[in-house]
This record gives structure tokens, C-alpha cells and sequence, in this order.
């Protein structure tokens, strides 16, 4: 037998559910899955890994460079569910922790005719209304919706495909 | 029957038209109905397929 360093896997899948925390955190006031939504944005936009936030007012105020038109409400949609946060070791010094929203995003009935080509998925239940912690960014063609549907259908939740990856290497 | 612009039409009033862009990162289809030359309705659906957020981790080596 031999020791071997390594991050080890199950804290990266405790990290997707809140378990650790090295800083000031939030307070929990229970075990229950926070709320995440999933806003559109224009391809004009400028959003990515240096967004620290969802800055609109869900239900009323949309956040610079997020779609607007009519049957959309700033914020998004709701993200119904999750699946449930997986770490899988890949070899004794590497692993993934992984998961994916249970269902597609469906935007129904808008009109949305200023080109767009990102969801923003951010956390609506941590933070206050105006900043909402971000989450992920996740660009996709270009896109108009008119008097339609927006469905955004989520990738296979595996250790390579899943919609957010945390990895060891 | 559609809906559009100008409320729900007969499908049968309407020019169809169809799309399908595949690559490594989607699989999507769009679907237009055009009336006198006017889009008056247009859905999208796009499957992720991968997403190339990575982030990697290690342990600090002493």
C-alpha cells in the first residue's frame, strides 16, 4: 500500500452541495436545494467566467445585455431540479463531481427578436434581489424566437458531458 | 393551427420552413411559418451536447 496525494473526490461533490466552507459563508436554514433560474442573454452581450452575479430583479428588472420581448420575464425561467450531485473517481489521484438540471429549459410563447446565444444560470435563493450569485455561463448558435417556443434541452449528465464538471486531473 | 404574430393561424396558410445546425457543442432544429413574406412565427429547440467548462483541481505538492 501507498499513499498518494490527491484532492480527493467525494469533497468535490460535497462542494456541490454546500458542505465546506473556508470563508464567510451564508447561512442555511435548512438541508433543502437552493433555487437556481436560467436567463437568456444577447449575443451583443458580454457575460463569462468574470460574472460574479445576476444583477436584474427576477420578475421585473432585466440585467444589462438579457434578452427582453414579450411573454419573457427577466431572470428567466426556474430551474425545476437537479440532478443529484455525482463524484466519481477516475483513478487514484483524479476524479469528477458532476451534475445537470433534470429537465430542459422551455421559454414559452415569447418573442424575442434581438439575436441571443447564452443562458446565464445563477442562484436565486443566495445573495439579495439586484445580485444573485452567477453560477454558469453556456453559449449556443445564435438565436430569434418569434410569437414561439425556446427550448434549451440539457446535455447527457455524465462525467464528460454533464452541464457543470468540477475535475482533478 | 399556429401560433403567430397575428394570433393562431391555419398551418395550411403558411409557408414551412426548416433548420438543423449540428456541431460539436449542439443539435438544434428551428422551425418558420412565413405569411405574404412575413415571418410570423419561428421556435427554436437546441440540445447541449458538451459543455466545455472544465475546471480542474490538485492537491498542492510539497
Amino acid at each position: 500500500m501507498a499513499n498518494t496525494q490527491a484532492m480527493c473526490t467525494s469533497f468535490m461533490g460535497q462542494l456541490l452541495t454546500g458542505t465546506h466552507n473556508f470563508g464567510t459563508g451564508v447561512t442555511r436554514g435548512s438541508t433543502a436545494a437552493d433555487s437556481f433560474r436560467a436567463a437568456l442573454f444577447l449575443a451583443s452581450a458580454t457575460i463569462n467566467a468574470s460574472t460574479t452575479a445576476y444583477t436584474g430583479t427576477v420578475g421585473s428588472v432585466a440585467m444589462s445585455g438579457e434578452v427582453s420581448g414579450t411573454g419573457y420575464t427577466p431572470g428567466g425561467v426556474a430551474i425545476s431540479s437537479w440532478n443529484a450531485p455525482t463524484a466519481t473517481n477516475s483513478s487514484v489521484t483524479a476524479g469528477v463531481a458532476f451534475t445537470t438540471p433534470a429537465a430542459s429549459f422551455t421559454y414559452t410563447t415569447v418573442t424575442l427578436t434581438t439575436a441571443f446565444n447564452a443562458v446565464f444560470i445563477f442562484n436565486n435563493s443566495q445573495g439579495s434581489s439586484g445580485s444573485r450569485p452567477a453560477v454558469s455561463v453556456h453559449t449556443f448558435g445564435s438565436q430569434t424566437i418569434t410569437a414561439g417556443t425556446f427550448t434549451l434541452t440539457m446535455p447527457t449528465n455524465n462525467t464528460t458531458n454533464a452541464l457543470l464538471r468540477l475535475s482533478t486531473t | 393551427m399556429i401560433t403567430t404574430t397575428k394570433g393562431l393561424m391555419d398551418e395550411a396558410l403558411l409557408e414551412k420552413r426548416e433548420g438543423v445546425i449540428d456541431n460539436d457543442n449542439e443539435h438544434t432544429t428551428w422551425v418558420e411559418y412565413w405569411h405574404d413574406g412575413e415571418l410570423v412565427h419561428r421556435s427554436a429547440h437546441v440540445r447541449l451536447k458538451k459543455m466545455p467548462n472544465f475546471i480542474g483541481g490538485e492537491a498542492a505538492s510539497f
